[in-house]
């Protein structure tokens, strides 16, 4: 069936911020769909509120909206464009949600715009559970028993049916968010109380165990003339019970036989026709009791999702890509195999290696937060490994994690108390059930307390005892590589250095060879070079002689470093492309972009260490490495690459230690007469103590080099600064903290740039909306900045270029200051490529990250046409996003620890108007009307009340707590008063559970622990019940602008091609 | 846990690697044309393939052994390949199936083995070079006998490997899949099921397709089948060169006007030399589970389970215009599938009983049938 003919302009969503459940696959997916849409002449109209995605590049779509993904901005984006068609399977559970409302309310036949991919049947058949259930028992199928509970008392009911454990999962939500398991009947009730409240629907379902079944996942593709391929079988390590997101997952299925894989087969194959889903993708999820081999269907995915990113990965199969030529009308048939040219894309990839993909998690930052796993998603990033065994695979993955481990440590628990820890499903439970091997429990003890397949155990127990032979040094180095062992590991086995054990390595010839990921295991010729190392005899690598250039990724998604070095990484691929470098990408993280084998020429598969990169490097002899866009993991090791001999493009190493160095850096303000806030580094507590009296009270404390503000606290008085001493870090020589003075009211503002040696430009400047305290990444920002005075913005710009020139930065740097008054101070500068770059790209229409590049590889920024600031008439407000409804009873207050997990942008042609877009991007709707409930330290009295002052001429009704509604009274705005939730009933937390109230301002003296424990019960409450809450005075002030914005004037949406020309943002005609 | 064991093909090229499964006796190396397999699950039905005949089989999904073997996945009465060349073996089956591991499984049935080689390297060399004959020896060898015995193995082409894996007895069949729940269709129809190597899922899904199934051995005569008044003819798999066994493809020119017919693989060449097509060996056939056969009439593309090493060739089958190529396999454009224009006849390359491989195409053993139905009706 050839390309329909009538579809020539298309919609597609992206899936907006990325968020626990949802991350950069989707920017993966949705870029591959645009490139795909278009190589077939289609003009594609994007929407999506991220962006630090690749897909809203200006130059991937015909028409880019980066605008809130809800029903009423899209559907007046449909009005505006009239597309002949919406495809909304490849932006995840957000844009299938929005085709669902688009449908559901009319909109879509209203404006003659066809639902391709799935139809709205398909897509409620597979979500609404009841009928999908009715579904796979006319198929002959079955799902665990199950009942939909609408009302708590429908509850006994249901538990009857199933018994206990039971699981609960709150309807249409999305990365499992809600799902719980209950093991008691007292449990059963709170968590379908919390569930009920969970589901945008009120709707929970009660669901039959099938805890420590094995869990598969089959990725399935349909086209239009039905034929149906399965792409990939994954299989999880870890059985029923932990959300597939958080579980070890290994690609193909390994403990299947043939009879029985074919069985999950024909089952998929029958559920993707029983749903509907026309063409594309679908994950189909089962449990296999392992003593039987029954079956259970747990869920399907009418869409391109998480696991189908890894399947394309672990394969090299484009599931996107295809999917997006499917919607348009071809067969699979029709499609070639990008890969080995000459077969059609009509066949089942086989894979003659193991894939393993362990998740990442960010526990550290919410120590209050229940590091348990469970079926609800808490992961925030992941690693994937290509290995020829599964222990290679295995190995390489846990390096892969970069969260220090080199291989399977041993953990310090006695074999009593790791009985006692298994059966806890902790993130950290692969080490552990190492050592609990390596201590002597039996393979079948450890399998009664983990439910995991006694073959993935015994695999785990050949590397334990592998280990052992290496303790005694009676061991062949080859076979130790053979089965993954990290250089770093069998260095701290053998009580040696890295250095020796990579010097003997290579005395003996043991090196890797680099095998490629074929779809095909070799039965046809790649001949595109996505590789991976292992240690075997044929090399597949092939390096050619161009002039190369390797760009080192970021590795797993953590909070604090994500998908914005992704973009950075990817445009730094486009940027040496365009000046006829061959570039190479190395990464581990499956979700990414980066690692789509056609970003770059040639792409790596492999750990971000320094043994896996200079393999690499030797292998392929690059002009040149780039360590500045990936964030922190490549700058770690730009010195070591450097000391081996590797060269860096860009800034030298030595200038980001002049940066980095506490000493050093401030010597160089002093050089350029810059101020900075008094601060010492301390090597001791004592020396801590001592510094923080001479620096005087508040202080910033936090451990040197790291990124994402990890173990960063304000501190007020001495004995809190002790207990952080003893409990958040480990001072040493070698580990210092860094101890700064905190200015409570300054200004925090961000600036990137670009320099080229000789000419700084600064690419934009951002002013943070939250005052300082709060971590950059998790604080708002406006550009241009929004209340900078004009010669402040001089200054700044001055000081920035002095930095940039005095440091002889080669590419990117970002710095940010604080303004306090009339003083400007720097706070710190980092000659990488900051979180902000995509962000600043988008608000000023030029891709920095690709002229950093440039720059890099020789181009001058004369040359390249970027000479000066571009200061946009628009403005561009970007808004962080947190997981803190993942984590229940963690409190959603902002500190100096970032914490978000993504970001929206909101660009209008006035500030209250792109805040608004940005916040209803970030899932808080502004009202327009209703009631506010206002609770605020006194410290922060003067500046909120004529926020509220504005809200009530807005016609606000206000609630304040006593003393504030007090101050609210003094100065003539009527408030009612409610009690605090420590006052008793009815106070606050009642008045927003009742739904009384639109708006929630509460902010508290984070010095006060009780101040913040008593007001945490509001900020959750509000969370819990999706209204939108601020929790600082001076985000109180700009809500009450943009509210007064909205009520002035509607939201219009606003495409960037329109920005870019130069023209204003918003047309006269488009507004209403 | 083993000695150390090698490959030697017979352009020379030396795989090492280490040993597992029975010994290897200098009398009896494993000693045979070297095919690799793609399809990551199936390895016991790949060992108990009889069309795997005189063969080396070298798997390219790496962990081999995982689920070990058992009584149910055996596709025939033993192992008829001659050698089994994996990536990686961990002797520690896992499965609520399994019986015994594969190691101690090769050895009982006295199948040399080789594990820890970089199979990926053999296999390009094969995809690049062609398949070809190759040993594996267990132990310290003297390499240049190795390679010297390797390149005297006789070629594929000309080889009668059928005579070896037929049944000695016709006997009836009387089993069908325990894994599918359906009834049997009613009424049931006799089908005579020529055995040239026949996998015993054939001969289940005839069963729950609504055949009464009687076995005869390759060699039974045309007049000897007709006299059982079969209302069908089925032509198994099975190994070796098709126009090595003529006597089969008399017997089916024999008995095409007479009686409907369904082959599969093996079957279906001596369908194509019966009705007058010839057939060519592949550089290095299709052996996996992921093949995708085009059906010409329904245009329509159904993943397929393959194993051969010979194919029919278009051309020749062009010149029967009763004839009508109704497969093809999209990779290359080898014949899949043909049907007669005018008699109930067809036969496919392909394998529509998987086993292992996907279920795609098990429809035709009901088309099968309701060609027969048609027929009498």
């Amino acid at each position: 069936m050839p390309k329909r003919t009538d579809l020539k302009k298309v919609l597609l969503i992206g899936s907006g911020p990325i968020v626990i459940g949802q991350a950069c696959e989707f920017d993966y997916s949705g870029t591959q769909a645009c490139k795909a849409l278009r190589e077939e002449g289609v003009e594609v109209v994007l929407v999506n509120s991220n962006p630090a995605t690749i897909m809203t590049d200006p130059d991937f779509a015909s028409r880019t909206y980066i605008e809130p993904l809800t029903g009423q901005t899209v559907e007046r984006i449909l009005e505006i464009e009239r597309p002949d068609a919406l495809l909304p399977t490849l932006g995840g559970q957000t844009a299938l949600n929005v085709a669902i409302d688009l449908a559901e309310r009319g909109v879509l036949e209203r404006l003659g715009v066809e639902l391709i991919g799935a139809k709205l049947d398909a897509i409620l058949m597979a979500e609404d559970r009841s009928r999908f259930g009715t579904a796979m028992e006319e198929i002959g199928l079955r799902m665990a028993r199950s009942r939909y509970v609408r009302k708590l008392e429908e509850g006994a009911a249901a538990l009857e049916l199933v018994g206990l454990p039971a699981i609960l999962r709150p309807s249409f939500t999305l990365g499992g968010s809600g799902g719980a398991i209950a093991n008691t009947e007292a449990e059963f009730r709170e968590k379908l109380e919390w569930g009920l409240r969970q589901s945008p629907r009120s709707e929970v379902l009660v669901e039959e165990s099938v805890l420590g079944w094995k869990e598969f996942e089959l990725e399935v593709m349909r086209d239009g003339a039905d034929n149906v391929v399965i792409i990939c079988s994954i299989e999880n390590l870890d059985p029923m019970g932990i959300h597939t997101g958080d579980s070890i997952t290994v690609a193909p299925a390994q403990t299947l036989t043939d009879k029985e894989y074919q069985r999950l087969r024909d089952a998929s194959v029958a559920i993707i026709r029983k749903v509907g889903v026309d063409t594309g993708g679908s994950n189909i999820q089962f449990a296999v009791n392992p003593e039987t081999g029954e079956i259970v269907v747990i869920e399907m995915n009418p869409r391109v999702s998480r696991s189908s990113a890894l399947a394309s990965k672990a394969t090299g199969f484009p599931i996107a890509k295809i999917a997006a030529k499917l919607a348009l009308g071809y067969t699979l048939d029709e499609i070639p195999n990008d890969i080995t040219r000459e077969t059609p894309a009509s066949f089942e990839p086989t894979i003659d290696y193991v894939v393993t993909k362990i998740p990442r998690f960010a526990f550290e930052k919410f120590p209050e937060a229940d590091a348990r796993l469970g079926i609800q998603m808490k992961s925030v990033g992941e690693a994937m490994a290509i290995g020829r065994t599964f222990r290679e695979s295995l190995q390489k993955g846990l390096r892969s994690l970069e969260v220090g481990s080199y291989g399977f440590e041993p953990v310090e628990l006695s074999a009593e108390e790791l009985r006692e820890v298994l059966p806890e499903l902790r993130p950290d439970r692969l080490w552990l059930i190492a050592q609990a091997l390596r201590s002597g429990l039996s393979l079948e003890e450890v399998h009664e307390r983990t439910q995991i397949d006694p073959w993935f155990l015994n695999q785990i127990r050949a590397i334990v005892d592998a280990e052992r032979a290496i303790e005694r040094g009676d061991f062949d180095l080859r076979a130790a590589k053979r089965d993954g062992f990290s250089d770093q590991r069998l260095a701290s086995l053998t009580g040696v250095s890295e250095a020796e054990i990579r010097s003997r390595r290579l005395a003996e010839g043991i090196r890797p060879v680099f095998k490629r990921v074929d779809t095909c295991a070799a039965e046809f010729e790649a001949h595109t070079p996505y590789l991976y190392s292992t240690y075997e005899d044929e090399c597949e690598a092939a390096p050619t002689e161009r002039r190369k250039v390797i760009i080192l990724g970021g590795g797993p998604n953590r909070i604090g470093q994500g998908i914005e070095f992704d973009y950075c990484c990817v445009h730094g691929v486009m940027g040496l492309t365009s000046d006829g470098f061959e570039t190479l990408m190395v990464n581990c993280n499956p979700e990414t972009v980066s690692t789509d084998y056609d970003t770059s020429d040639r792409l790596y598969f492999e750990p971000l260490t320094l043994e896996d990169v200079l393999e690499i490097v030797e292998r392929e002899r690059p002009v040149g490495v780039i360590v500045q866009f990936g964030g922190q993991t490549p700058l770690r090791l730009s010195v070591a690459l450097e000391k081996a001999g590797v060269p860096i493009l860009g800034t030298s190493p030595d200038a980001i230690d002049r940066a980095e160095d506490r000493e050093r850096f401030a010597e160089l303000l002093r050089t350029l007469g810059l101020l900075q806030p008094d601060n010492g580094t301390a090597r001791s507590a004592e020396q801590a103590l001592r510094l923080a009296e001479s620096i005087g009270y508040p202080v910033l404390v936090r451990p040197s080099y790291v990124l994402g503000g990890r173990a960063m606290q304000i501190v007020y008085t001495a004995s809190d600064l002790e207990r952080y001493m003893r409990e958040a870090v480990r001072v040493s020589p070698e580990h210092p903290v860094l101890v700064d003075r905190f200015l409570p009211d300054a200004v925090e503002v961000d600036v990137d740039a670009i320099c080229d040696g000789t000419l700084a430009v600064i690419g934009g400047i951002m002013e943070h909306i939250e005052e300082a305290g709060v971590h950059s990444g998790d604080s708002a920002c406006s550009l241009p900045p929004r209340s900078l005075s004009v010669s402040m913005c001089g200054r700044i710009r001055e000081a920035t270029r002095a930095l940039a020139l005095e440091l002889g930065v080669r590419g990117l740097m970002n710095v940010q200051f604080a303004v306090v008054a009339d003083e400007l101070y720097v706070l710190e500068v980092n000659p990488r490529a900051s979180r902000t770059v995509p962000f600043v790209s988008k608000a000023i229409g030029r891709p920095l990250a690709q002229l950093a590049a440039r720059v890099m590889a020789g181009k001058s920024l004369t040359e390249l046409g970027f000479v000066e600031e571009i200061v946009p008439e628009h403005i561009s407000v970007k808004e962080a996003v947190f997981p803190f409804v993942k984590f229940p009873g963690v409190d959603t207050l902002l500190g100096p620890e970032m914490k978000s997990t993504g970001e929206v942008m909101g660009i209008d042609h006035a500030f209250g108007h792109a805040y608004a877009k940005a916040q209803r991007a970030a899932g808080m709707d502004l009202p327009t009307g209703g009631a506010v409930l206002v609770s605020v330290r006194d410290a922060d009295k003067a500046e909120v009340e004529p926020a509220i002052r504005t809200l009530a001429e807005l016609g606000f009704e206000v609630f304040a707590t006593d003393r504030t509604a007090l101050m609210l009274k003094e100065s003539g705005v009527a408030a009612k008063t409610v009690s605090k939730v420590t006052a008793g009933s009815p106070h606050t937390v009642d008045l927003i559970r009742g739904g009384a109230v639109q708006l929630v301002i509460v902010t508290t003296d984070t010095s006060e622990p009780r101040a913040v424990r008593d007001s945490m019960a509001m900020r959750r409450a509000a969370l819990e019940h999706g209204i939108a809450y601020f929790t600082t005075a001076a985000a109180a002030v700009v809500v009450a602008e943009a509210i007064r914005a909205l009520c002035l004037e509607g939201l219009e949406p606003v495409a960037l091609q329109d920005l870019s020309t130069g023209k204003p943002p918003v047309p006269e005609t488009l507004r209403g | 846990m083993s000695g150390t064991a090698v490959l030697v093909l017979a352009d020379g090229t030396v795989y090492r690697g280490r040993a597992f499964g029975a010994p290897s006796t200098p009398a009896s190396p494993g000693a045979g044309e070297v095919v690799f397999h793609t399809g990551m699950t199936g390895y016991q039905e790949i060992l108990t393939d009889p069309s795997y005949a005189g063969q080396i089989v070298c798997m390219t999904y790496p962990e081999i052994g995982n689920v070990g073997v058992n009584p149910v996945d055996e596709e025939s009465r033993g192992i008829f390949l001659r050698g089994f060349v994996v990536r990686d073996h961990v002797d520690f089956p896992s499965s609520w199936r399994a019986r015994e591991s594969l190691d101690a499984y090769l050895r009982r049935h006295g199948i040399t083995g080789i594990w820890d080689v970089d199979t990926r390297a053999l296999v390009r060399r094969l995809r690049d070079k062609g398949a070809q004959n190759g040993l594996i020896a267990h132990g310290e060898a003297a390499l240049d006998e190795l390679r010297a015995r390797a390149a005297a193995l006789p070629s594929m082409e000309g080889q009668n490997l059928v005579d070896a894996v037929t049944c000695e007895e016709p006997y009836e069949w009387a089993e069908g899949d325990s894994w599918s729940a359906g009834a049997r269709p009613d009424p049931t129809y006799r089908v005579v099921a020529y055995d040239f190597g026949v996998k015993r899922n054939i001969l289940r899904l005839l069963h729950d397709a609504g055949f009464d199934v009687t076995v005869v051995p390759a060699r039974t005569s045309a007049s000897e089948v007709l006299a059982m008044r079969p209302d069908g003819v089925f032509l198994s798999n099975g190994p070796g060169d098709p126009a090595a066994v003529p006597y089969a493809a008399e017997a089916v020119a024999e008995l095409v006007e007479r009686v409907p017919i369904f082959g599969i693989c093996l079957g279906h060449q001596i369908l194509g030399l019966g009705l007058g097509g010839k057939t060519e060996k592949l550089r290095f056939g299709h052996h996996g589970a992921n093949q995708p056969a085009f059906c010409t009439r329904s245009k329509r593309v159904m993943i397929a389970s393959e194993n051969h090493g010979f194919a029919l060739t278009a051309e020749s089958l062009a010149s029967n215009p009763e004839i009508e190529i109704t497969h093809l396999n999209l990779n290359d454009d080898t014949v899949e599938g043909l049907r007669h224009r005018r008699l109930p006849v067809l036969s496919v390359q392909y394998h529509p009983e998987a086993s292992p491989g996907p279920h795609d195409t098990a429809y035709l053993f009901s088309e099968f049938r309701a060609l027969i139905g048609a027929q009498r009706a």
